[in-house]
């Protein structure tokens, strides 16, 4: 009998180490993958890189403007989807709460949550860029990303009202205030900052992404940089791609490689952690 | 205190004393709030059955019975605060004044203003003492610094706060003590300057001194205001309140003078919640 | 009272986006599409050879590109699943608090890594690795595509399945072990269990997030329109082939209505898993 228990615990023991194994090797390929192009990366760094332009294809010289091409991407798709997508959580959270209508338009995020980025891809070149006729240009892109990161920020932002108490909404009422008085004085105050940080990391998303903005922003060479919201641009991820994979000489621009998947790792990452710390920063000053 | 000889009184719903021997009376003039045939639900469930009563100007009545009596509903529907949980409705007239508060041309504003509300937990807004109580007058409209610093001030000290208070308008109401908060809840609500205040068990959660200071303060008040209070304790009822009304899964089943209810209640049901049978 | 109304139409207005966007999704590729659907041409999507740009015969058969996609996917979830469901009960049955705080956030940042950057990583890292392992002609194959894949499957069944477990009630847990049932016998036989429908719409998202993915594969798998079955060879999916063509083909011509067909077909399969997961997800009541 005591053997026995002992044989459990050993094997207990053993898958106990396994399931640890499991799961410290998915973390193990994360800071894999982070280190490599950490390490690889940060010598192809340098200010030259960052701030002129490519040269012979792409062979030489720096990814200015991939840099900015995506930071205007990543502008215009949050000045788009982030008003949109709070307004779209409010009406969800504070006015019609177990409507039909509300059923249906819930169905429809989790639907849009789930459609492939190159399904995006295709609905924008099929709307923005030949429909409505505003050519591959940064504005269809931040269209389409807008779309594709939506669900995101409408999400985000509803968890981040239903963290406000029901108490602070009753008691306005009770005030006499009307709906939308309460909704501006006494919740969206406490709301706002995590409705954004959730929203950051739908951004970071957008930085990243290439098969949304191939057939409706990006160029792999833009001679200038862009100076309407009608003009292509060169973006980061899609850079990395073309250096990757269609580059004559891919083996020798590998430190460029390199450095561009290092910036646009940097740039997501940051984004992301932004968001990650902000969330704990919010949570812990707003304790009810 | 037997109560075989009041027990069989005629079944019918209405609970309106008619006369009172010490002569305060209630003559149709001092009838503030007027409950006539009141059905309350939930979806299908329903949660009030036919309640009819009548609260008097510058009284304190008294709600009590079990948990989920209904008493803090039937609270809710006196300033319509039941209108933001969806799937409510309702039958039957309140009259405030005279007025049908659910009729089709009430402006919800001016009926909140005229009844104003103290919840259960102390909810002060996460900001300062002066904003959490120039909240409402700033909501209606008064944007003139002096003219709300008055009501502030005003407020504070029919609250019993501002002594307390005074030097601190500034920081933030949450770093007030718990009785602190619900006084301060109290001064939110008087400064919109209401006739009546609804009070849904505003000492729940208090220790006992700051609970005695809030119930001293609502004798104070009753001057001014008409008061309706939902308590769980019956001691509290006794202490402050000048009409009890005792409710039982949905029913009214007793109103009466307070006095009356703690001595001489007329059904059985009352009578064992108060001796503490159950309940 | 109208600035109230004015008020709450806008909001209705804003909630209706998603709604649009979803009609205008299943309108602008049904649009693209129908020429071609609607012509006598359709019938070359049944076959099985994927030749779009030819002097002679185009061929439009999508089966080596769906079999590709299948073919990947199915391998990717096969290493997802297992990981993804053991560093679950991980997280939530056995690791520490502080463990718990480093290990979430960092599969969180996994979740955040561009699929172009993991693409890139193929190239460079996993695909000699697999040639040189596996003595291979090409490190560009099936098996690569599966392997980084899984990766970026792995943080969303992670993240479901967490959920889904650690919503079993601890009454169980303790009835098990007031029963003299050992830790890994309460996880096995109660907890994972109870949890087991929250798991498999877990899995469910996963397939759909590894079926949409396109910048990966179109990256890693070598891109050959063939149907196999060898994980070693080199396949061609549905979504890198919208990628790898779209940029290309003339404007309305039957290849570029083709690739809006492949994209009906993607969105249908995405929005079926989607659907299954929700009716899942929601029978718990999570």
């Amino acid at each position: 009998m005591k053997g026995g228990i002992m044989k459990t615990k050993i094997q207990d023991l053993i898958i106990f180490g396994l399931i640890r194994l499991a799961a410290y090797f998915v973390v193990f390929i994360i800071a894999y993958i982070l280190i490599d192009i950490i390490v690889n990366g940060i010598g192809a760094i340098n200010w030259e890189f960052l701030t002129t332009f490519p040269r012979r294809g792409g062979s030489e010289g720096g990814i200015f403007p991939a840099i900015v091409g995506t930071l205007y991407l990543v502008l215009l798709t949050i000045a788009i989807a982030l008003p949109l997508g709070m307004a779209s959580a409010i009406y969800l959270n504070e006015y019609a709460k177990q409507s039909r209508f509300n059923h249906i338009a819930r169905l429809a995020i989790i639907t849009l949550a789930g459609v492939p980025s190159i399904v995006f891809g295709l609905f924008g070149l099929g709307i923005f860029v030949i429909f409505l006729q505003f050519g591959t240009s940064i504005l269809s892109g931040s269209l389409t990303l807008a779309c594709m990161i939506l669900p995101t920020i409408i999400v985000s932002s509803e968890e981040a009202l239903k963290a406000v108490p029901i108490q602070f909404r009753e008691a306005s009422y009770a005030l006499g205030a009307t709906k939308w008085q309460t909704i501006r004085k006494n919740v969206l105050p406490y709301a706002i900052p995590g409705m954004l940080t959730g929203s950051i990391l739908g951004i970071g998303r957008a930085a990243g992404e290439t098969a949304p903005i191939l057939f409706t922003a990006a160029a792999f060479f833009f001679p200038r940089l862009p100076g309407s919201l009608f003009d292509q641009v060169m973006a980061l991820p899609y850079h990395l791609y073309v250096l990757a994979t269609q580059h004559p000489g891919m083996d020798k621009v590998r430190p460029l490689q390199y450095g561009t998947a290092f910036v646009l790792i940097s740039l997501v990452l940051g984004i992301n952690i932004v968001a990650i710390f902000l969330r704990s920063y919010f949570l812990k000053k707003y304790k009810w | 205190m037997s109560s075989d000889t009041l027990n069989n009184e005629p079944a019918i719903k209405t609970h309106i004393p008619d006369s009172f021997e010490d002569g305060q009376g209630c003559t149709p003039n001092n009838i503030k709030i007027s409950v006539k045939d009141l059905n309350f639900f939930y979806g299908i469930r329903q949660v009030l059955f036919d309640i009819s009563l009548n609260i008097y100007d510058k009284k304190v009545t008294a709600f009590i019975g079990p948990s989920g009596c209904g008493k803090s509903t039937f609270l809710r529907t006196l300033n319509r605060m039941n209108d933001i949980i969806e799937g409510t409705r309702h039958n039957g007239d309140i009259l405030i004044d005279g007025n049908d508060i659910y009729a089709e041309k009430v402006n919800l504003v001016e009926l909140r203003k005229k009844v104003g509300m103290v919840f259960q937990r102390s909810n002060p807004f996460p900001k300062s003492v002066f904003e959490n109580v120039a909240y409402g007058p700033r909501i209606h409209g008064i944007k003139n610094k002096s003219e709300l610093d008055d009501i502030v001030e005003k407020s504070l000290k029919n609250a019993g706060l501002w002594e307390e208070v005074k030097d601190r308008l500034t920081s933030n109401a949450l770093a007030l003590s718990g009785g602190q908060q619900q006084r301060l809840c109290i001064a939110r609500a008087l400064a919109i300057d209401p006739e009546i205040l609804l009070m849904d068990e505003p000492a729940s959660a208090l220790d006992p001194k700051s609970t005695t200071r809030v119930e001293d303060l609502i004798s104070e008040l009753k001057e001014n205001y008409t008061i309706v209070i939902v308590t769980h304790s019956m001691q509290q009822a006794a202490r402050v309140s000048d009409y009890t009304a005792f409710f039982y899964e949905g029913d009214l089943v007793e109103f009466d003078k307070t006095k009356k209810i703690f001595t001489m209640p007329a059904k059985k049901q009352t009578e064992d919640y108060i001796t503490g049978r159950f309940g | 009272m109208w600035k109230e109304k004015a008020i709450k139409i806008f909001f209705t207005g804003a909630a209706t986006t998603s709604i649009v966007v979803v009609g205008l999704i299943f309108l602008f590729l049904g649009k693209e599409a129908a020429p071609f659907i609607f012509s006598e041409n359709v019938a070359k999507l049944f076959g099985t050879e994927w030749v779009p740009v030819s002097f002679e015969k185009e061929q439009f058969g999508v089966l080596p590109l769906i079999t590709g996609s299948f073919l990947v996917t199915f391998l990717a979830i096969l290493f997802a699943v297992p990981f993804g469901v053991l560093s679950a009960v991980y997280l939530s049955e056995i690791a520490t608090k502080t463990e718990q705080e480093i290990l979430k956030p960092l599969i969180e940042l996994l979740a955040g890594i561009p699929s172009v950057v993991i693409g890139f990583f193929g190239i460079i890292v996993l695909s000699p690795i697999l040639k040189n392992t596996f003595g291979l002609e090409s490190g560009l194959n099936a098996i690569n595509g599966a392997i980084l894949l899984a990766l970026m499957a792995t943080p969303t069944i992670i993240t479901i399945s967490d959920d889904a477990i650690r919503s079993v009630s601890t009454s169980y847990k303790q009835a098990s072990i007031a029963l003299g049932a050992s830790k890994l016998q309460t996880i096995w036989r109660v907890v994972v269990p109870d949890a087991l429908s929250g798991i498999i719409a877990a899995v469910m998202l996963g397939i759909g997030r590894v079926i949409g993915e396109t910048m990966t594969v179109l990256m890693v798998t070598g891109n050959a329109a063939i149907i196999t079955a060898n994980p070693f060879d080199s396949v061609r999916t549905m979504t890198a082939t919208i990628a790898a063509e779209m940029g290309e083909v003339p404007f309305g011509s039957d290849h570029y209505r083709v690739l809006f067909c492949i994209g009906i077909i993607l969105l249908l399969i995405t929005f079926g898993l989607n659907m299954i997961a929700q009716k899942v997800l929601r029978r718990r009541g999570v």
